[in-house]
């Protein structure tokens, strides 16, 4: 391997992995689309760079991770509100950085929320498998190796152009609107639209999902957030035959206790799915750390249609934008 | 047909209520109109997946509402369409390879983690229950949960046994399982509540072949019993 286009990790950190947009268009075969759990962020991260949105980056989760680079890299990231640090001056997140041959690149533990995304000039370049350089962890397959980054592993990168004067210009000329580049909150509110499972609650348990605080359990992961709290209790018990969950889902097992549905989630599940946390605010859900709280409030699905149209929309002008700089 | 949404990004398309009463007829349905659906072509659907009784409509919100149009009825025109669609399009019933796709199975007891509970449930000797798996026809209704993970229906009445009350933290790897009255097969290590019966040494998933699930919906399969001999060698 060319060291020259790669960085090696010198500590991997709590979980580290390689991550594009996903692999849509492969449930039929019981695949998820995985991908980062918030691929608005690593979008966003992509585009200040002036990568193409879905080249491939780093998950990082909890921190901890460390790395060096053999030749000069720009980079940017998004996420939790992690300390960053290139050397020894901190990188603040949504903005563009410059990494120098033989520096290290440092992710601290975030102060709040749990994952960031980091983008590399060029992007990760493993073999795309499925149409998707993304790490399937539960599988075992892509990203790098088809598992989390361990230290000592030397990752390739694309080519690097050499670094003209436009290019280091840009390292302070644009950044990432506050609520893209760090989208953790303390105390999130998602929002949600109503599940199919809906009217198989009642009232009182339809009123405690929109009103009571449920706090995250440490047993949650790329698949879902398990939340502790009120017993969400269902009127009938009825088995229900499996079909289609998404992230985003909050299914209600037997127990009552809702599961928050994230990326690596299964294709199909068995569950009542009682509603669904709206795209936009995936990113506030990929934050979710154990031991935090978080509460839901519902909203008409127009209205997620329109937040998302309108996030789209924004994030156009932010491309042109970031490609008018150059 | 009764459509619903799937959070902002999909809808369910609901084909029948229930498959257990004519599993093979609810599958060639489903299979139809997922067939249909792929040839209608719709503008902004994405993908497609179907379960027992349904199928999922994955859609992009973005593709459906140009810049400056009022997204209130994204959801409401794409229905509309597919309900179009499903009311003009003919579904062809895809005749269907009769042979069926052999799946080695070892029953011996090493493998076979809950055949004493099965028996036991079903008031049969551990041999009659193997005969009754392995002498039963499948089909594969959906693939999902895991990669490659085949949901069957087929299973004789007799061997419906329910889920284990406290799941297993690790399914081996190739764990053929009852859950309740489906049956299905783990392609990977991974958590799981129904009972295992048996394994099978086959690889049910290989992401980079194409495609890269063994089996997929509408396909008929057998389990054949084997050794543990021929499982270790076929392993190899």
């Amino acid at each position: 391997m060319n060291k020259d286009n790669a960085f090696t990790v010198l500590h991997a950190g709590f979980l580290t992995t390689v991550q594009d947009l996903g692999r849509p268009g492969a449930r039929r075969f019981g695949v998820s689309p995985g991908g980062a759990l918030d691929g608005h962020a690593l979008r966003v991260a992509n585009l200040l760079l002036e990568n193409e949105e879905t080249a491939a980056g780093l998950e990082i989760t909890l921190g901890g991770l460390r790395m060096q680079f053999s030749s000069p890299r720009l980079l940017a990231w998004c996420g939790a509100d992690f300390d960053v640090k290139i050397g020894k001056a901190p990188l603040s997140p949504g903005r563009v950085g410059l990494v120098q041959a033989g520096e290290e690149l440092a992710f601290n533990q975030p102060r709040v929320g749990c994952r960031a995304w980091l983008a590399l000039f060029g992007g990760i370049e493993v073999a795309p498998i499925l149409n998707s350089r993304s790490t399937d962890l539960r599988a075992g397959f892509g990203g790098f190796d088809g598992r989390p980054l361990r230290s000592g592993d030397v990752v390739p990168l694309a080519a690097s152009p050499p670094l003209n004067m436009s290019s280091q210009r840009r390292i302070f000329s644009w950044s990432a609107p506050a609520e893209w580049a760090m989208p953790a909150k303390a105390a999130p509110v998602l929002r949600f639209v109503r599940g199919a499972g809906w009217p198989q609650f009642d009232a009182s348990a339809q009123q405690t999902l929109t009103s009571v605080a449920f706090t995250v359990s440490p047993d949650s992961n790329r698949m879902g957030a398990r939340l502790d709290g009120p017993i969400l209790r269902r009127e009938d018990h009825g088995d229900l035959i499996s079909e289609a969950v998404v992230p985003g889902t909050i299914q209600v097992p037997p127990n009552g206790k809702p599961i928050l549905l994230l990326g690596d989630c299964q294709t199909i599940g068995g569950y009542p799915k009682i509603g669904h946390v709206i795209t936009v605010d995936l990113p506030k859900a990929a934050q979710l750390c154990p031991g935090q709280t978080v509460r839901f409030r519902e909203v008409s699905l127009s209205d997620a249609h329109r937040l998302l149209l309108a996030r789209e929309a924004e994030l156009s002008r932010f491309s042109v934008g970031v490609s008018l700089q150059s | 047909m009764d459509i619903s949404p799937l959070g902002d990004c999909g809808m369910i398309l609901r084909i029948r209520d229930t498959f257990e009463d004519a599993p093979a007829e609810v599958l060639d349905e489903v299979l139809g109109y997922l067939e249909l659906l792929r040839r209608a072509n719709l503008p902004g659907i994405t993908e497609l997946a179907p379960s027992y009784t349904t199928i999922a409509v994955f859609y992009d919100p973005r593709a459906l509402a140009p810049a400056g149009a009022d997204p209130a009825n994204v959801y409401n025109d794409l229905a509309a369409a597919l309900q179009t669609a499903l009311a003009n399009g003919q579904v062809r019933l895809k005749r269907w390879d009769s042979n069926a796709i052999d799946i080695p199975v070892c029953y011996d007891e090493k493998f076979a983690l809950d055949l004493d509970d099965i028996a036991h449930h079903a008031r049969l000797s551990p041999q009659q229950v193997i005969d009754l798996h392995a002498g039963a026809d499948y089909r594969v209704h959906c693939v999902g949960f895991t990669p490659g993970f085949p949901y069957l229906s087929g299973l004789p009445r007799e061997l419906a046994t329910p889920r284990r009350t406290v799941p297993r933290k690790e399914v081996p790897v190739g764990s053929v399982a009852i859950g309740a009255t489906q049956t299905g097969i783990y392609p990977m290590t991974s958590p799981g509540g129904w009972n295992v019966i048996g394994r099978t040494p086959l690889r049910l998933f290989n992401p980079k072949k194409n495609p890269p699930a063994l089996l997929c919906a509408g396909d008929r399969i057998r389990f054949r019993p084997i050794g543990r001999e021929e499982f270790e060698s076929l392993m190899r």
